[in-house]
């Protein structure tokens, strides 16, 4: 139903061919910093919007995946080098997105049997058992005192993070787009709708819900990893931060949820815009005010995210041109998954 | 020749708090009949439904299925052994096309999780049946842009993909304007002509009384009568618990 377009094989493309391209041309430090970031909140959107916005099942504990894989990132490296040439912490990432995903089947597989409000809560609870766990397995994590990694020495230090997570961040796009036109996506957004009858159509819905919360986790936790990496020092309360929770959902929400590529577009706002509201008002705490005015725009404007809200423009445009009549406008109908977007 | 029994409760029961909805309920539904289970508003009709489907747990009581015991009923299990039903409102997924509210229904294993292009036969399955139903123009619309009543026929063509041998319907035409009561008459009739088997719960009693056969009738929570239409319509015992004593 949902077949390869060549418009949206263009549109990847073009991003991602420009976002290969964007360290040569711009290799400055700062630059490059804030387009890590960028990258980064990006791909755990993509990859948090798998679960939260395709299924419904809005998740507040991606973000302990995030700090288990930093810490498997770190940690590893106290045991075994980073390679002369320093690439050998971006080869593991695989293997550590695998062990986080097959550890992470069990806790789906418990916190799945909650739905809604109390799935965000039980997901929540993840969040701080990880953090307090990060503080307290002295042996394991050095607690408070945080761990190192070793530092490698790239030329330009920024531009392998940047590419590492570049890479993370289209395979998410990849499997997003994926799962948007397989089975499993159907059953996901149908489970968005009414679970309990989805169920009484056959489909296994646990199975589903499980498989997509591990795969999902299991990207974040090698953004994590990268993150470590780049960071090069991780503390438990910075590892495991609420502030990187709220960070990977309000792009989805800025952006679209359950669109695909509304979360890339909305960490593409947000993340300069903080950076740069932060840098021009810092000083005076004044960036928060405005940061909020921003939102507070967002939610009177675009109520539905920005994707949504111009299709439903798009739409009713078309509507009145075709129809000829003007006082109709389209009427909020979600748009459905067999949509491009 | 006794005809065989598809579904078969025996003693079911289900309290809610202190008030017993249903009350060592059993009765039996006849392979290739279209029964009605019938009974004033509150009697336990919907609640069987969803002790039978597993929506609810059922407190005490069996359900015997084609020929098995079924341990303890479960929708998706029961529906890929042949059992489906309806929802008194209907319920479909507001934000899928018609054809994808059908696909959805297809059974299907762990590899096929992650197969692009829902299949051509499926596809080709879901349009035959959204055109039997008059819906085949409509197959790549929202659901949730339909009236209610191509909802309730959108809702009633998706259980069909998988072949059930037995569709609990659940009023079916609460709601629904007098033509397209027909209508859903009529698909009735023609999908059980071609052997499945049918429990309908329904208000409209001319329906049911052309329609059905045999019709069980539930007051309290409990059969109270069973039999040919004419004969349940004669029965003093039914007609004192639609009248009130």
């Amino acid at each position: 139903m949902r077949r390869l377009s060549p418009a949206g094989v263009a549109r990847a493309l073009i991003v991602f061919g420009l976002l290969l391209l964007f360290p040569f041309v711009f290799p400055q430090h700062w630059i490059l910093n804030m387009a890590f970031f960028v990258l980064m909140y990006a791909g755990l959107a993509v990859s948090w919007n798998l679960l939260g916005g395709y299924s419904g099942y809005v998740s507040l504990g991606h973000v302990a995946f995030f700090g288990i894989g930093a810490y498997a990132e770190a940690i590893l490296f106290q045991h075994i080098g980073i390679g002369s040439d320093g690439y050998v912490p971006f080869l593991v990432l695989p293997l550590i997105g695998i062990g986080v995903g097959v550890a992470a089947v069990p806790i789906a597989w418990v916190a799945m049997r909650t739905r809604a409000m109390t799935f965000a809560i039980v997901t929540l609870t993840l969040l701080f058992v990880t953090q307090t766990l990060a503080f307290n397995l002295h042996g394991i994590t050095n607690g408070s005192q945080g761990l190192s990694m070793p530092s490698p020495t790239f030329s330009l230090y920024e531009r392998p993070f940047y590419l590492c997570v570049l890479g993370i961040f289209a395979f998410a796009t990849l499997v997003a787009w994926h799962v948007r036109g397989d089975a499993l996506g159907l059953m996901l957004f149908a489970i968005r709708d009414d679970e309990d009858k989805v169920r009484g159509l056959g489909v296994p819905t646990t199975e589903a819900k499980v498989l997509t919360f591990a795969v999902s986790v299991a990207m974040v936790a090698m953004i994590g990893g990268v993150w470590a990496y780049y960071i090069g020092f991780i503390y438990p309360q910075y590892a495991v931060d609420p502030l990187v929770m709220i960070g990977m959902i309000l792009p989805v929400f800025l952006g679209g949820v359950g669109t695909l590529w509304g979360p890339v577009l909305g960490a593409f706002i947000l993340v300069p815009a903080q950076q740069w509201l932060a840098y021009e008002y810092g000083a005076s705490e004044l960036y928060l005010i405005a940061y909020a005015t921003v939102f507070l725009g967002i939610i009177l404007l675009l109520p539905r995210g920005i994707i949504p809200s111009l299709q439903d423009l798009a739409r009713g445009r078309r509507r009145r041109a075709g129809t000829g009549r003007t006082g109709s406008s389209s009427t909020p109908t979600a748009e459905p998954v067999g949509s491009s977007s | 020749m006794k005809t065989a029994t598809l579904l078969e409760v025996r003693g079911l029961t289900k309290h809610f708090g202190g008030i017993t909805a249903v009350d060592r309920c059993s009765f039996a539904v006849p392979a290739g009949t279209i029964s009605a289970l019938i009974g004033p508003n509150g009697s336990g009709k919907t609640t069987v439904f969803n002790l039978t489907t597993g929506y609810l747990r059922r407190d005490a009581g069996d359900v015997v299925f084609d020929g098995r015991t079924v341990g303890r009923p479960d929708p998706m299990r029961l529906y890929r052994r042949g059992l489906t039903r309806t929802f008194q409102q209907a319920r479909i997924f507001r934000n899928l096309t018609l054809v994808e509210n059908l696909c959805l229904g297809v059974p299907r294993g762990w590899p096929a999780f992650l197969r692009r292009d829902i299949g051509g036969n499926e596809r080709a399955r879901a349009m035959e049946i959204l055109a039997e139903f008059g819906l085949a123009e409509l197959a790549g619309a929202t659901a949730g842009e339909l009236s209610y009543g191509q909802q309730k026929l959108l809702e009633f063509a998706s259980v069909l993909i998988s072949r059930p041998k037995l569709v609990l319907l659940d009023e079916p035409t609460a709601g629904v304007n007098p033509v397209m009561v027909e209508r859903l008459e009529g698909h009735i009739r023609s999908l059980h002509a071609r052997g499945i088997t049918f429990l309908v719960v329904e208000h409209d009693m001319n329906l049911v009384m052309r329609l059905c056969d045999p019709v069980i009738v539930m007051d309290h929570g409990t059969k109270l009568a069973e039999g040919p239409p004419a004969e349940v319509q004669r029965d003093p015992a039914v007609l004192d618990a639609y009248l009130g004593d």
